[in-house]
């Protein structure tokens, strides 16, 4: 905290940014207490798009209740149907074939990059550039038009079923994607030119918004802010799951603990996106796409159940409690950007407001996924 | 008799100038705009849109004016106007041509820079009338940085009164001559930083009209859209056009003071058609500029100005002291 900030605590005065405002992307609201300008404590405050997510998982069938995955990040949405998928075929020993293990990956690391695309456009609006957006769209609807030619839905997906995926890839979707990647690698050094490499842009990132690797601990961050602040965890390396184990990829980490350092993950994690992909499709195995004998009625026997996969913004892990019944006892949702928020009024402290919105805009909150 | 038809000849001009580039610069940066962001702009009303500026202005003549409980009445409804009159009041003695110059007056320079500084005033005003906490700090950042900026730009605009010992604006064109190395620009004979200088000017004009990468005062990603916030109807669309006119002056200023006004890069036609050429391309290049780059922070910006620009100007401003004396 400033000299200034500190002296004067008396004069401060409240700011409510939010549930309506241009930089919380939705209906967050953040009570701040300012100084001035400078931000003296800020206080997210949550629950203006509460819809009980975890007790509609309990009071309805397995089944019935993939349509609500898709509706939690509705940026990374095929992430969450993995999550699901995979805790259900875990509690019941389902078995996935191959093929819909690399479909899984494909989708997910599309669904990824689309997710990491939207994130820098709607980053550097925050940070007052607008045509950087309408490239990463002009990006973007490519993968909703291969996404959609597959799963049927742009945003919403509910594409995995317990055992494999709902639809198989065809040729078309194959060329699509290949020509996709050939269409975005050359992007990426075009946007470190336009973007990251300017001046103005890096003095607002660079050495703003430090998080510790002991804060990221402390409050359970996970994904790229963890990976910003020099951790190296990934649960597709550390608890691989799916097709996973089988895909030659790096994690981006950076130790600058910074904006900038979180900045850069993304973008390098679209590059190592790309690549899986590219490695799954090359070695795209031949059969079905759903496991043989998936039972109408899923009874999962007694018994606690968790699952993590790696989602666009961090770790996404579902638990389940069953009870042998048909629903779940207990269904938990661990969303990333919870935790990732939870930091935002400790680190912020002291900060300019200007820095304070660029810091908000580094965590990259969707806020559906926060409420639940 | 000839005096009065002079006046509402120049009074008729100048409304037709003025209302048409406030009508047309925003079609011109929505766009540009468009086309940098790989998408067409405006293009439905009229053709290519043009007949957009009309239906904008129809849409905010016809919107109903709501003065917030919170508002300082007074404040809140003055602040629009206020912004609006020394914008068109300074075209008064803009040289459109060596004999296109409503009033030809000897302290035309001294005259914009203080009535530019009323258009701050206004800012403040609007943000702190409306009664909004995010107007009020846009208010009072638009303040500070307009104070930041207007030292380097009189510093630099006193070396080129320094060089052609006039504050006229014509007789300040009249001393550049033909050619374009004639230009105040490129006098490397009267400081070898003129160049920079112009650079100089030209960053300080765009941080005192307010634009992006310095619109800091509608920062909207932080302030929702700062001193405007609570204005709608034509509250908001007089703030707009007081920003494209203050956007003219100031390029019309950069283009009399180093750009040689009307006089031709060439040398031959000198006239308004290469004052209007020159501004516009500075136009152009502050919607560039506008659609390219992030937004700076405040402090980013106070530095830029009070670390770099302004002891810059102070060292030009010497060097063209010694340059004069000793050549």
């Amino acid at each position: 905290m400033s000299v200034l900030a500190k002296s004067q605590l008396q004069e401060t005065f409240e700011l409510n940014i939010g549930p309506q405002h241009p930089a919380t992307h939705g209906v967050l609201r953040i009570k701040v207490t300012m100084d001035g300008e400078y931000v003296v404590k800020a206080e997210p405050v949550l629950g203006y798009i509460h819809r009980m997510h975890e007790k509609m998982g309990e009071n309805r069938t397995w089944a019935k209740f993939w349509p609500n995955l898709g509706r939690l990040d509705y940026l990374s949405a095929i992430a969450y149907n993995h999550g699901y998928a995979g805790l259900v075929e875990r509690a019941n020993s389902i078995e996935v074939p191959e093929r819909a293990e690399y479909i899984r990956a494909i989708t997910v690391e599309l669904n990824r990059i689309q997710s990491h695309l939207l994130w820098f456009g709607a980053f550097v609006l925050d940070l007052g550039g607008f045509t950087p957006l309408m490239y990463a769209f002009d990006e973007r609807e490519q993968i909703l038009d291969l996404l959609e030619s597959v799963t049927g839905s742009r945003l919403t997906y509910c594409y995995f079923r317990f055992g494999g995926v709902y639809n198989d890839i065809d040729d078309d979707f194959i060329a699509g994607t290949r020509a996709f990647i050939k269409r975005f690698r050359p992007q990426l050094p075009m946007y470190d030119d336009l973007v990251t490499n300017n001046v103005i842009l890096m003095n607002r990132l660079i050495d703003i918004g430090p998080i510790s690797a002991e804060m990221c601990r402390k409050y359970g961050a996970t994904g790229p802010v963890l990976r910003g602040s020099g951790v190296n965890f990934d649960i597709r390396k550390n608890e691989p799951y799916g097709a996973y184990p089988e895909f030659d990829f790096d994690v981006p980490v950076y130790h600058e603990c910074d904006s900038m350092a979180r900045y850069k993950v993304r973008m390098d994690e679209m590059e190592q996106s790309l690549r899986i992909i590219e490695q799954a499709l090359d070695k795209l195995p031949d059969g079905p796409v759903m496991a043989a004998k998936v039972p109408k009625m899923l009874k999962p026997a007694k018994g606690d159940y968790v699952f993590a996969v790696e989602a666009a913004r961090g770790t996404f892990a579902m638990r389940a409690v069953s009870d042998g019944t048909n629903t779940a006892y207990r269904m938990r949702l661990r969303s990333p950007t919870y935790s990732n928020l939870s930091l935002f009024e400790e680190a912020s402290r002291g900060m300019l407001l200007a820095d304070a919105l660029a810091f908000m805009g580094s965590l990259d909150l969707v806020i559906p996924e926060m409420d639940r | 008799m000839n005096e009065l038809i002079r006046v509402v000849i120049y009074f008729v001009g100048i409304a037709a100038f003025l209302g048409l580039n406030l009508a047309y610069l925003g079609w011109v940066e929505r766009k540009g705009a468009g086309h940098i962001q790989r998408r067409t702009g405006p293009k439905e009303v009229g053709p290519f849109g043009l007949l957009q500026p009309l239906a904008d202005g129809l849409k905010l003549m016809s919107k109903q004016l709501i003065v917030p409980d919170n508002a300082d009445k007074w404040l809140y409804m003055s602040a629009p106007i206020l912004a609006m009159v020394p914008a068109v009041l300074l075209f008064v003695v803009i040289p459109f041509g060596e004999n296109l110059v409503p009033r030809e007056f000897n302290l035309g320079l001294l005259m914009i820079f203080s009535f530019a500084s009323v258009a701050s005033l206004s800012i403040l005003m609007g943000g702190w009338g409306s009664g909004n906490k995010y107007s009020l700090i846009a208010g009072t950042r638009a303040v500070s940085q307009c104070v930041a900026y207007e030292i380097p730009m009189l510093i630099t605009a006193i070396t080129i009164v320094m060089i052609t010992g006039s504050m006229d604006l014509n007789e300040i064109v009249r001393q550049q001559g033909d050619y374009f190395w004639n230009w105040n620009i490129f006098r490397f004979d009267k400081s070898i930083f003129m160049p920079l200088s112009f650079l100089v000017f030209f960053v300080c004009s765009m941080a005192e009209t307010n634009r992006a990468p310095f619109d800091l005062g509608e920062a909207e990603s932080e302030l929702v859209a700062g001193y405007i916030t609570e204005y709608g109807g034509m509250g908001f669309g007089l703030f707009m056009m007081a920003e494209y006119a203050n956007l003219v002056i100031g390029c019309s200023l950069t283009t009399i003071l180093f750009l040689g006004g009307w006089q031709s890069p060439i040398g031959i036609f000198p006239g308004p058609h290469w004052f209007l050429i020159k501004m516009y391309f500075l136009i152009w290049c502050f919607v560039w500029i506008r659609w390219t780059y992030p937004r700076t922070t405040l402090w980013g910006l106070l530095n830029l100005s009070w670390k770099y620009l302004i002891p810059f100007a102070l060292v030009n401003l010497l060097v063209t002291a010694l340059f004069i004396k000793v050549f």
